[in-house]
């Protein structure tokens, strides 16, 4: 059973009078889960992300899963057309938007029929119930009408004509019929907004302020929302109203970010801390582009976007930029990267910093484009003709895409090697509150390039300092001009070389400058015990779930801990060392088990994996069942 | 009155740009003597050295970088385009030459030659076209004529050529010229013609292949058949051309035709050249006039000034930070919903 159904039991039922055409009884909850569910074209994604922010705002905790076909128009009302926006908000500390949902709305049959199986037994379901005519029921393959067929009977069903209620409240403002349905998720949204309490106020002001330029849509999705408010204020549809309590947060100002908005905030800042231009370049791909979008906004803070013509003009032109001294970024997806090989083999080679970012999702080839997959930690590490390490971290939350970006340029810079950052579909488009953090307390990053000869008066491009990194001397610097390339280059002067044992060599060299980065990063970490039975680690996006997972099986008195990489390559210097304090290790992935070879291989453990390949995150209680399976309860 | 002091330009040599390598092509190869006219062309430029970066693919003509005493950047093959756009959105202070060759440029790098020049990128692309893959020595390339028998078409390639001006001033390039690596004064000017160029430059050199393709080009190189087989374009002046200038191009319709002086046909009725012509219909024309049927042309096909990508994108940087101020992180950070928990 998950935390949020669990929560919901053992939460105490203070219920109360309150004022109001109807009484309601309110019941208080730590945590819950609210899914919207519709077709592509019911605005669902707004409805989600409207809820989150009256959440956040509030003060709960939150966690955000959207869930959206790959079709940017799938035929209405069919099942591949469904689109849903999942959000956990609690009063508590929560990493993930939950197992099972509590709240279910749907505004048409094929969003029931995808969307029903994560219900929990007993839960809300909110029917948008004018949806439910013969045709859309044919069209999502239903037989019989879910509504009378008393196949819904385990859940609390709540028939609510959403249509004609919407119609109804809009109907003296001029606009066409269409355009008056289009404001039904709002309608939606406003009903939620009272079965859960939350301000209406900060949507008001989002209308406000989006609609400015057309006061008939403004009125009436203002009109929508309030409507759906009030229409669960009177009916007697609803016996109970629920409230979530604020959470006890570190105090700070706070914003909801997602992960692709959070790279890209990152990108600006490190670009400011490093003092150099950023240049980012990108080829449009799913789930990676919003961070193209979001960088093209910022040309205040002096950001260049290039959008190349296909992914190897992109990675050729961040290596350019790099060439020239700027900070040379460029971002994909899987399929992307494996495009962009060739150009980082190149990076390697000749090592000049380059920051790739690939925001993974389900493959091979075009695979599952807007779905979730962890399947690309071994292209990043090896996927390169020769003997071509690159540095890889990978953030482990949407928020921390913002530090572990920052980190990838750091490290590239320090070190002039490509490093490549693993987000993912679930990170990139999740979305969790933000500790806006205090820009003068961000460490700089500190880069210098030479000015003069650094030998006998002449300049050696692959001479190296005490960390085995070379300099980064900029065209346009007199004296210092000089060639580097994709052929192996003798030691020190950078000339072509063919010599066999210069070139052994040579991949020893930058093998070892690319080990020696574990030097300037943190340790790994553990969240429990410092030994025990068992240890869970992860890398990416199944902190939350293994984090979440790990604490419950602590509360139940196991012995198990729980770590998670953010470096990959290198690892921290300890990993080996916590491996072995635990008598035994699982290794939860999106993929087939990535993680769990190079942890084997490296260290001689015997790991064992627990593997989902579905497009989809874990859920906590599929981690929690694995753990109590091999330690026992 | 006071008089200002002003820095004498850098007078460079040739051999100041000479580098301490080895230069390794086949003895006799047309690189040879495009790699002197380069030094020569750039001598006179009064660019200081430290500001020339040459960037290359793969190839032979791609380890043009090595040789030459510039900062040098030789890439993998087909992208050379691709490394130039970024290091000048970078430093639009720098010019930036891609080398490049019918193989690189046009087979397994086509897409970025395009597009470099069609967003006219402030690069000058040389591409070296000796109609052959010399490198790995001796299969067809893209512009390899029909019928030219190689280790991989042993009967002769059956592929239709690319003409590379056609390309490029398909993609509207803003400056596009013909040149030969024997005819070292034409080759000389052309260069230096575009490097005086403001944007996407593109430059083919007909370049002998001594080994895999000699000869390929003689029918403009012979001396004794020269002058009847090649044109030299002057801007505002008619298209004339053989041993004794007496026959010229005249438009027939929309199509191009061979006509001899005299007999009722005056220098008048001929096509007139036209560089700086608008549209580049044509300049297009003139890079379909093939031998045998034709005269090939030599020389500036077209030269027109359109802004360059990188001060467009700089532009925009520099509007909005005038209009608005430049951005501060507390700002951008705040530019959703914030909360504030105390």
């Amino acid at each position: 059973m998950s935390s949020v159904a669990r929560s919901v039991e053992e939460s105490p039922s203070e219920s109360h009078e309150r004022g109001g055409p109807v009484r309601h009884r309110v019941e208080e909850l730590d945590s819950v889960v609210v899914r919207f569910a519709g077709d592509s074209g019911d605005g669902m994604q707004l409805a989600g992300t409207q809820f989150t922010n009256a959440s956040a705002i509030f003060g709960n905790d939150i966690s955000t899963l959207p869930d959206f076909p790959a079709e940017i128009r799938a035929p209405a009302g069919t099942l591949a057309g469904v689109s849903g926006f999942q959000i956990n908000f609690s009063s508590q500390d929560i990493y993930t938007p939950g197992d099972l949902v509590n709240t279910l709305v749907v505004m048409n049959p094929a969003a029931l029929k995808t969307n029903l199986k994560d219900l929990e037994k007993g839960g809300l379901l909110i029917v948008n119930s004018d949806a439910f005519t013969f045709n859309d029921l044919r069209k999502a393959d239903y037989a019989t009408n879910p509504l009378e067929d008393g196949s819904l009977s385990a859940y609390r069903v709540i028939k609510v004509p959403i249509n004609t209620l919407n119609r109804e409240a809009l109907k003296d403002i001029r606009l066409s019929p269409r355009e008056v349905d289009r404001c039904k998720n709002f309608f939606a949204l406003g009903l939620v907004y009272w079965l859960y309490e939350r301000p209406l106020e900060p949507t008001l002001r989002w209308i406000r302020e989006k609609f400015a330029k057309n006061p008939a849509i403004l009125e009436a999705n203002t009109r929508a929302l309030k409507a759906g408010y009030n229409f669960g204020e009177t009916t007697e549809l609803f016996p109970v109203q629920y409230r979530v309590p604020k959470a006890h947060i570190k105090p700070g100002t706070y914003r909801k970010i997602t992960g692709n908005e959070a790279t890209a905030l990152g990108l600006v800042t490190a670009s400011i801390l490093c003092n150099k231009t950023l240049i980012y370049c990108s080829y449009p791909i799913t789930p990676a582009s919003d961070i193209l979008h979001a960088l093209a906004e910022m040309r205040r803070y002096g950001v260049r976007t290039f959008q190349a013509e296909d992914e190897i003009a992109a990675v050729g032109a961040a290596i350019g930029a790099s060439f020239g001294g700027a900070l040379g970024v460029t971002g994909s997806s899987g399929p992307g990267l494996c495009l962009k090989s060739e150009a980082i083999g190149l990076a390697v080679m000749v090592e000049l910093p380059l920051v790739v970012i690939d925001v993974q999702r389900g493959g091979p080839s075009t695979g599952l484009p807007t779905k979730t997959e962890q399947a690309d930690l071994l292209q990043a590490l090896f996927g390169r003709n020769g003997e071509s390490p690159v540095a890889v971290v990978a953030p482990c939350s949407p928020a921390d895409c913002f530090d572990m970006i920052i980190e990838a340029v750091r490290i590239a810079l320090r070190f002039m090697t490509p490093v490549i950052l693993l987000s993912d579909g679930y990170l990139g488009n999740g979305a969790e509150p933000w500790l806006i953090p205090d820009v003068n307390a961000l460490p700089r990053i500190e880069i210098s390039h030479p000015t003069k000869p650094n030998h006998d008066g002449q300049f050696m491009p692959y001479l190296r300092d005490e960390r085995l990194v070379r300099q980064w001397a900029l065209p346009g610097t007199p004296g210092l001009e000089h060639r580097i390339g994709g052929l192996e280059k003798e030691d020190v002067t950078g000339n072509v070389s063919y010599d066999p044992i210069n070139h052994e060599k040579m991949v020893r060299i930058r093998a070892q400058k690319v080990a020696n980065i574990a030097n300037e990063i943190p340790p790994l970490s553990v969240n429990g015990p410092e030994e025990g039975d068992l240890l869970v680690i992860g890398w990416g996006g199944t902190f939350g779930s293994i984090t979440t997972a790990v604490n419950r099986a602590r509360r139940k008195g196991l012995k198990v801990a729980s770590a998670h990489l953010r470096y990959l390559n290198p690892m921290p210097k300890n990993t080996g060392e916590v491996l072995r304090r635990y008598k035994r290790v699982l290794v939860p992935e999106l993929n087939c088990g990535q993680l769990l070879l190079l942890l084997r291989g490296r260290y001689l453990v015997d790991a064992v994996g627990l593997n989902k390949i579905q497009g989809k995150p874990f859920l906590v209680s599929e981690i929690e069942s694995e753990i109590y399976r091999l330690i026992g309860s | 009155m006071s008089t200002v002091a002003t820095t004498p330009l850098p007078t460079l040599t040739p051999k100041d740009l000479s580098s301490d390598q080895d230069v390794r092509w086949c003895p006799g190869c047309g690189d040879y003597s495009i790699l002197a006219q380069m030094k020569k062309a750039l001598a006179g430029l009064g660019i200081p050295r430290e500001k020339f970066v040459f960037i290359s693919g793969i190839g032979c003509s791609s380890r043009f970088p090595y040789y030459m005493n510039t900062y040098g950047f030789h890439t993998i093959h087909g992208r050379a385009p691709t490394f130039a756009t970024g290091l000048k959105i970078a430093r639009p202070d720098l010019s930036v030459w891609v080398i490049t060759g019918d193989g690189d440029g046009l087979s397994i790098g086509g897409n970025h030659l395009i597009h470099a020049i069609r967003r006219n990128v402030d690069i000058k692309i040389i591409l070296f076209n000796n109609e052959i893959y010399g490198l790995t020595k001796g299969q067809y390339s893209p512009t390899s004529r029909i019928g030219t028998r190689t280790k991989s078409s042993p009967q002769g390639s059956v592929e239709n050529p690319l003409r590379p001006l056609s390309i490029a001033i398909g993609a509207e390039a803003t400056f596009v010229a013909r040149t030969l690596d024997v005819d070292v004064n034409h080759l000389t000017d052309t260069l230096r013609r575009a490097a005086f160029h403001k944007g996407a430059a593109f430059v083919e050199i007909y370049q002998n292949c001594k080994i895999f393709n000699d000869g390929v080009f003689e029918y403009a190189t012979d001396k004794s058949v020269k002058a009847d087989n090649t044109l030299y374009l002057e801007h505002g002046k008619p298209l004339i051309f053989g041993k004794d200038r007496n026959k010229g191009i005249r438009l027939k319709g929309l199509d191009p035709e061979v006509v001899t002086l005299g007999n009722g046909v005056a220098a008048d009725d001929l096509l007139i050249h036209d560089e700086k012509a608008e549209e580049p219909s044509l300049a297009y024309l003139l890079s379909r006039m093939v031998y045998p049927r034709f005269p090939e042309c030599f020389g500036v096909f077209r030269a027109v000034e359109r802004p360059t990508y990188e001060a467009l994108i700089n532009k925009q940087v520099e509007d909005v930070i005038r209009a608005k101020g430049p951005g501060k992180l507390e700002e951008l950070f705040a530019s959703d919903d914030i909360w504030v928990v105390s």
